[in-house]
């Protein structure tokens, strides 16, 4: 199955407006779904207001793209609907059973003057029945924004779990001129590859960047001093501060659970070291000592231990330390390189780099059995990053010459890709939960 | 080959030229005997103009007029050496070009360079961040050992953030797990 969404429509706005920003959309392509989603029927919603007010998107089409996306879901075509119900008195849900959908989403969109309301309703067409319904305030602007968080609710009412379909991702791209520079720049775009924003620009590059528990944040290291430093910046108002920068090696940075405290990497002793920096205090406490490379912290959901990579026993394989006791433990071995986890949401399991056959493919290991599970089939991917709902890793891999991001379902079921139109993206970082917009 | 036996013939004399300059600083008692080092300047003088005799004027002019860390002869103008997969040992032809320069730097105190550790693009970032830095420093260690000093030496690791080449294969690989030596001040 391959769907293709295209944004076409949005990338050439953005061309109109600024060709740095076309240059930085992505292209979203589904290279493999599910058997088996669940056939739903996302109707036009429909639309109440004054002439000019209309609303700026086409809500059922952005809900009809997420739940599509995400594997689950196979979405009924626009031409074989036999009708455009706005609300549940409107829905002969026989006409619905014939075509075999089993899930219903109607709505509309009503103007009020000053800002939009956006109401819908999912229906279980063999029972008749309503399963949720909302009514919520939306503008212009954050009319995306309302209709992700609507796809998430069906999300979560279908398959049990909430959706991340109102999240983020953070990456790096960077494009080459024929001339020899380079542009680098970290984007922020929503989880669908939209309305993608430059956080920072540079002529030199930038790594890993990781988001602060809140969403508010991002830790990332650039080199725009000519040495690699680690800075932490306020994605909405790019203010920013430098917070390492010693002699040597300053990457990898990860904010711990609280927020407070970020685990980092520093060669400052002559080889790489991981240390907690207290944020507010800039106080610094070693964790490693030890003549590998130790790199790549992440922190257990609990804040009680970190899993790091580290070549300690001659090939990179991740460990896990207990910050109480630093007491180090290995946790792969099977193959001869795994690298740089990412946690579940859930703690329960990590997906890291893992070498097999002399390709790097993203996989999945279970904490508690040590079970593996390899998810792609290609051979440069790095960089996994778990979606705040643990259903899908994002990662970043390489496709006809260029980098691309790419996501797999956990159970490696649902593949789709993200690609830029001109230049590499890559370091993916899917963004928390944040609660708010 | 031919070509750099040549050098060596005239390396020897101006090596000999260097260390004369030095002993005479060096020594206590020069004013005792100046004669010896007026003969062994004068000795590789004699053996120079043989070879000068041979060499042929287009090579002539591009061994002696340019800087010799410009010489395109010189194993000195080789700033780049390669390292095997997730490793930082130095290999036999990395040692020869590194000696090169740890001989130049010896030579010219003032010189500064800076390491610049890479890696090739498998594996994960941060990783061969770290993987860099250990083959610059496996470099400058070799440096010092072979007369540089640590004051003359800077080391940035660029991991796989600025390859040499752009392909994704083994060739394109093998260019890109590097070290490489900038000057910055001659």
């Amino acid at each position: 199955m391959k769907y293709k969404l295209s944004s076409i429509f949005v990338a050439g706005l953005l061309w109109l407006s600024n060709i740095g920003l076309a240059q930085a959309a992505l292209t979203i392509e589904i290279t493999q779904g599910v058997e088996g989603a669940l056939p739903i029927a996302i109707v036009p919603f429909g639309w109440q207001g004054s002439p000019g007010s209309q609303p700026p998107v086409d809500v059922a089409a952005i809900i009809s793209a997420d739940l599509q996306r995400s594997g689950r879901f196979k979405a009924l075509p626009l031409a074989d609907m036999l009708a455009s119900p706005h609300e549940g008195s409107e829905i002969n849900f026989r006409d619905w059973r014939l075509l075999n959908v089993e899930s219903l989403v109607v709505g509309r969109v009503i103007w009020s003057g000053s800002s939009y309301i956006v109401q819908f309703q999912l229906f279980d067409v063999f029972r008749s029945s309503s399963l949720i319904g909302y009514s919520i305030r939306s503008t212009a602007g954050g009319m995306r924004l309302t209709a992700h968080q609507i796809s998430d609710l069906i999300y979560e009412k279908m398959i049990g779990v909430p959706g991340a379909f109102s999240t983020r991702i953070a990456y790096v791209t960077e494009i080459r001129s024929t001339a020899g520079t380079h542009q680098y720049s970290l984007q922020v775009a929503d989880a669908d590859g939209y309305n993608p924003q430059p956080v920072l620009n540079s002529s030199r590059p930038l790594m890993s960047p990781s988001w602060s528990p809140d969403g508010k944040r991002l830790a990332y290291v650039s080199f725009e001093s000519n040495r690699p430093a680690i800075y932490l910046q306020e994605v909405d108002t790019g203010v920013r501060e430098m917070v390492s920068s010693f002699t040597g090696l300053n990457g990898a940075p990860a904010w711990s659970p609280s927020g407070k405290q970020l685990a980092l990497v520093l060669s400052r002793t002559g080889n790489p070291e991981l240390y907690i920096m207290d944020i507010e205090q800039r106080s610094l406490r070693q964790i490693t000592r030890n003549y590998a490379i130790d790199t790549e912290p992440v922190w257990y959901p609990d804040g009680s231990a970190l899993i790091f990579t580290s070549d300690r026993g001659g090939t990179p394989q991740l460990y896990k330390v207990t910050l109480a006791n630093s007491k180090t433990k290995r946790l792969t071995f099977e193959g001869r390189y795994n690298s740089r986890a990412s946690f579940a949401p859930d703690g329960n399991s990590i997906a890291f780099v893992h070498e097999e056959d002399g390709a790097f493919r993203i996989a999945l290991m279970d904490l508690a059995t040590g079970g593996l599970q390899v998810l792609t089939d290609s051979r440069l991917d790095e960089s996994p990053s778990f979606a705040p709902n643990g259903s899908m890793v994002i990662y970043a891999t390489e496709n006809k010459g260029k980098g691309v991001l790419s996501a797999v379902s956990v159970d490696g079921r649902v593949k789709q890709r993200l690609a830029l139109q001109v230049g590499d993206a890559r370091e993916p970082a899917w963004s928390p939960y944040t609660g708010s917009q | 080959m031919k070509v750099s036996n040549k050098l060596l013939l005239m390396a020897v004399p101006m090596a000999f030229l260097a260390a004369c300059g030095t002993t005479k600083t060096m020594q206590s008692e020069p004013m005792v005997e100046p004669e010896p080092v007026e003969q062994q300047v004068e000795a590789p003088v004699a053996v120079e103009q043989p070879v000068v005799a041979v060499v042929t004027p287009v090579e002539m002019d591009a061994g002696f007029n340019g800087h010799p860390l410009d010489d395109p002869d010189s194993l000195l103008s080789q700033r780049v050496v390669y390292f095997d997969f997730d490793k930082s040992d130095i290999s036999d032809q990395a040692r020869e070009i590194i000696a090169a320069h740890a001989g130049y730097l010896g030579d010219h105190p003032s010189a500064r360079i800076t390491l610049e550790g890479h890696a090739d693009e498998r594996g994960s970032r941060e990783y061969n961040m770290g993987l860099g830095e250990r083959r610059a420093n496996a470099v400058r260690q070799f440096l010092m050992l072979q007369g540089a000093a640590a004051r003359q030496i800077e080391v940035i690791s660029y991991g796989e953030e600025r390859p040499a080449a752009f392909g994704h294969d083994e060739a394109s690989w093998a260019l890109n797990r590097r070290a490489e030596i900038l000057y910055k001040n001659r």
